[in-house]
């Protein structure tokens, strides 16, 4: 990118900075610590020039936006031309509640809609499972069967907005139960556009939130992939997730290799069914966390988008571009988020929004301020909304495509990120792919060292957290109101769903239910017979016993 | 009896939610520190807690919980406890658990609860404070 002989009277000048002005500046004072490194542990240069990027070829590594290596936006115009879709994480209570916050951040201008589900529903537990106790309702909406699913899209036009939904082992119900609800708005299935989160092996690693064995939860990912590219072409079937890997104590080093291998797999998963990659990939979908290092953050999103399409073109012969556009979906660090002190929170979530923005996401989830203490009250989803706001409307980063491109720390360590992330990928190879990689513990064991080495800096002061290790308050009270869901949504729940399995024809629902017992046992790809079994008013916790009858359960490998 | 001098800490996660972190990394502080420790994983049932805890003989058990579900498996965590026998053992409690909620817990026999923020150390300085070694 740079001229060579430039590049030697750079190399000349440096040394001769390094060695008159900067000894004088360190005489006077010696700089705060010994060592400044990010959270992925790469070291941090006291100042970047050409020379940090002096391998970097301008067309080949950087290229224009919407063109390959896509490094600078799959868009050509970006934020110029539309805007990032904010969306907003929500999900408590009965459906009916959740239904209401929905119509309340669609006026508040949210542009995308994206649902929580509690965890009876997604550890696919009817909200009356004896495991479900005290459970119902409380981190998300409780969704049993279609008719939940009913009441939270009532007097939403499906064809009008589209949804993601936060679901992985039950995927493919909860994606059955959404088609349900357009067919009887009366869609086309071509018109309904959304996510499924759908990345199953994550959850052996990181979010944890596994109901069957590692093989048989990828058969379930890729029936959602496959019957996608057939059937519900807006459909972003999978979102291959390193939020939750981050959020469990990886560096964003970590995330951003684990994250991409993920991906590679789901590939090979579905070209197995015999289809063309060119027929799915461009329907793959990308979610991360951001974090509170500026720029690690934002090399991250960088690099993830340049090696995604690196490997989509040479290691699986994409010819369509779009199969090698990267597109993500990015939320601020929850773990980040700190009860001390909570207003803080707003400034966090601010810089995380703004690094995702400045690196070009299709999508951002903001957390609201009180998160650490309970789900959000509306006042301060209402903030986390209108912080995306300003920054779209307000700071003017959004005038010109990847403002950052080409500045030398950002490229440089986009570049290292990109390395550490392929020497990561070759490992995983070696070890013969992810579900191995499960198996032996590999990723766990990252991921907790990670995370304990990251509180050891936390305790020993080497990290400073606002509010937490430095800068606290003789008495940090909370003032803050608190969200608080009452015993009684439980309750209601459970008659509801007790008066669905009365009211509906239970012939029906059994026959549909031996139909999806008899696909399970012969291998087929499992939607249709789902659809139909949602259609009948089975409910999600007789279609889960259904399929753990033929995969069984998976039994967590603990790895401290 | 025999002569046992390191504190025995079942750490065990109830609940449905799967926010395993700080269990784990509380759980490798404490052994660190000289501590024998057993981790239950996740998703375990008030009946597999108190089981383990009888089983392992430990002296301490810390319960960490983050879907707000404390107000319902607390309670019954604690009575099968002292069902058991196990009055002696020392309960105490981590994740997202409201400050309103604070006096009831305790009130129930929850002896410390330690929200997000704390450090490994506060948590290895009150388990040896408070847990007489058994000898």
């Amino acid at each position: 990118m740079f001229d060579e002989k430039k590049l030697k009277e750079l190399k000349h000048e440096r040394q001769r900075w390094e060695q008159t002005t900067l000894p004088k500046w360190l005489k006077q004072s010696c700089e705060r610590k010994s060592d400044f490194h990010n959270h992925s542990g790469m070291p941090i240069n006291r100042l970047y020039t050409p020379e940090d990027i002096s391998d970097m070829d301008y067309v080949r590594d950087m290229g224009f936006p919407g063109e390959y290596p896509f490094l600078r936006g799959v868009h050509a115009t970006m934020y110029r031309g539309r805007l990032w879709t904010m969306r907003m994480f929500s999900g408590f209570g009965t459906a009916a509640d959740t239904n209401k916050r929905f119509k309340y951040l669609l006026k508040e201008g949210e542009t995308g809609l994206s649902t929580a589900f509690d965890y009876p529903t997604i550890m696919g537990y009817d909200s009356d499972h004896p495991m479900a106790k005290g459970e119902v309702g409380i981190c998300g909406v409780a969704i049993a069967s279609l008719r939940d699913m009913e009441t939270l899209f009532d007097g939403i036009p499906l064809d009008k907005v589209t949804t993601s939904m936060t679901i992985n082992g039950p995927a493919p119900m909860l994606l059955a139960m959404y088609a349900a609800v357009g067919d009887k708005q009366g869609l086309k299935r071509e018109v309904l556009g959304g996510t499924t989160q759908n990345d199953n092996l994550k959850e052996f690693f990181a979010q944890k939130l596994c109901i069957f064995p590692p093989k048989a939860s990828v058969k379930l990912t890729t029936d959602v992939i496959e019957y996608c590219a057939r059937e519900l072409p807006r459909w972003n079937p999978v979102s291959i997730s390193g939020y939750h890997i981050r959020e469990a104590g990886a560096t964003a080093l970590q995330e951003l290799a684990f994250t991409i291998y993920d991906g590679i797999s789901y590939v090979e998963s579905t070209l197995e069914r015999g289809l063309k990659v060119d027929d799915f990939a461009h329907r793959l979908s990308f979610f991360f966390a951001s974090h509170n290092d500026f720029f690690e953050e934002i090399a991250k999103f960088r690099a993830a988008r340049r090696l995604w399409a690196k490997l989509m073109k040479e290691r699986f012969h994409a010819k369509n571009p779009r199969s090698m556009w990267m597109r993500m979906h990015i939320q601020t660090s929850g773990c980040t988020l700190t009860p001390q002190q909570p207003l803080n929170n707003i400034i966090r979530t601010t810089m995380q929004a703004l690094s995702a923005v400045l690196s070009g996401t299709q999508s951002l989830h903001t957390n609201s301020f009180d998160e650490a203490l309970c789900l959000p009250t509306e006042e301060a989803v209402r903030v986390a909304i209108r912080t995306q706001q300003v920054i779209a409307h307000e700071s003017g980063v959004t005038n010109t495509v990847d403002p950052l491109g080409g500045a030398y720390y950002v490229e440089a360590l986009t570049n290292q990120m990109e390395q550490g992330a392929w020497d990561y990928i070759r490992k995983i190879d070696d070890m013969g792919g992810a579900i191995s990689a499960i198996e032996n513990g590999f990723f766990q064991k990252e991921i907790a060292d990670s995370a304990y080495l990251y509180q050891r800096e936390i305790d020993e002061k080497k990290r400073t957290i606002v509010g937490v290790n430095d800068y606290t308050l003789e008495k940090d009270e909370c003032p803050i109101e608190i969200l608080r869901i009452e015993p009684k949504v439980e309750e209601e729940q459970v008659a509801n769903l007790q008066k669905l399995r009365r009211e509906r024809d239970n012939r029906k629902a059994q026959q549909a239910l031996d139909k999806l017992h008899d696909a399970t046992e012969k291998d087929q790809n499992l939607m249709p017979a789902i659809i139909e079994a949602v259609k009948a008013y089975t409910t999600l916790g007789e279609i889960t016993e259904v399929l753990k009858g033929v995969y069984g359960e998976y039994k967590e490998l603990i790895v401290i | 009896m025999q002569n046992r001098k390191k504190i025995r800490v079942l750490i065990a996660k109830p609940g449905l939610d799967s926010h395993d972190r700080g269990a784990k990394v509380v759980a490798r502080a404490l052994r660190d520190a000289g501590m024998e420790v057993i981790y239950t994983g996740l998703r375990q049932t008030p009946e597999q807690i108190a089981e383990t805890a009888l089983q392992e003989d430990v002296d301490v058990v810390g319960l960490s919980i983050l879907s707000g579900a404390h107000k319902t498996i607390f309670p019954r965590i604690i009575q099968l406890l002292k069902q058991k026998g196990l009055t002696d053992v020392v309960v105490f409690a981590g994740g997202i658990i409201p400050e309103d909620d604070v006096p009831d817990m305790k009130k129930l026999g929850i002896r410390e609860i330690f929200g997000p923020g704390t450090s490994t150390e506060a948590i290895v300085k009150y388990v040896s404070d408070n847990v007489p070694v058994r000898g």
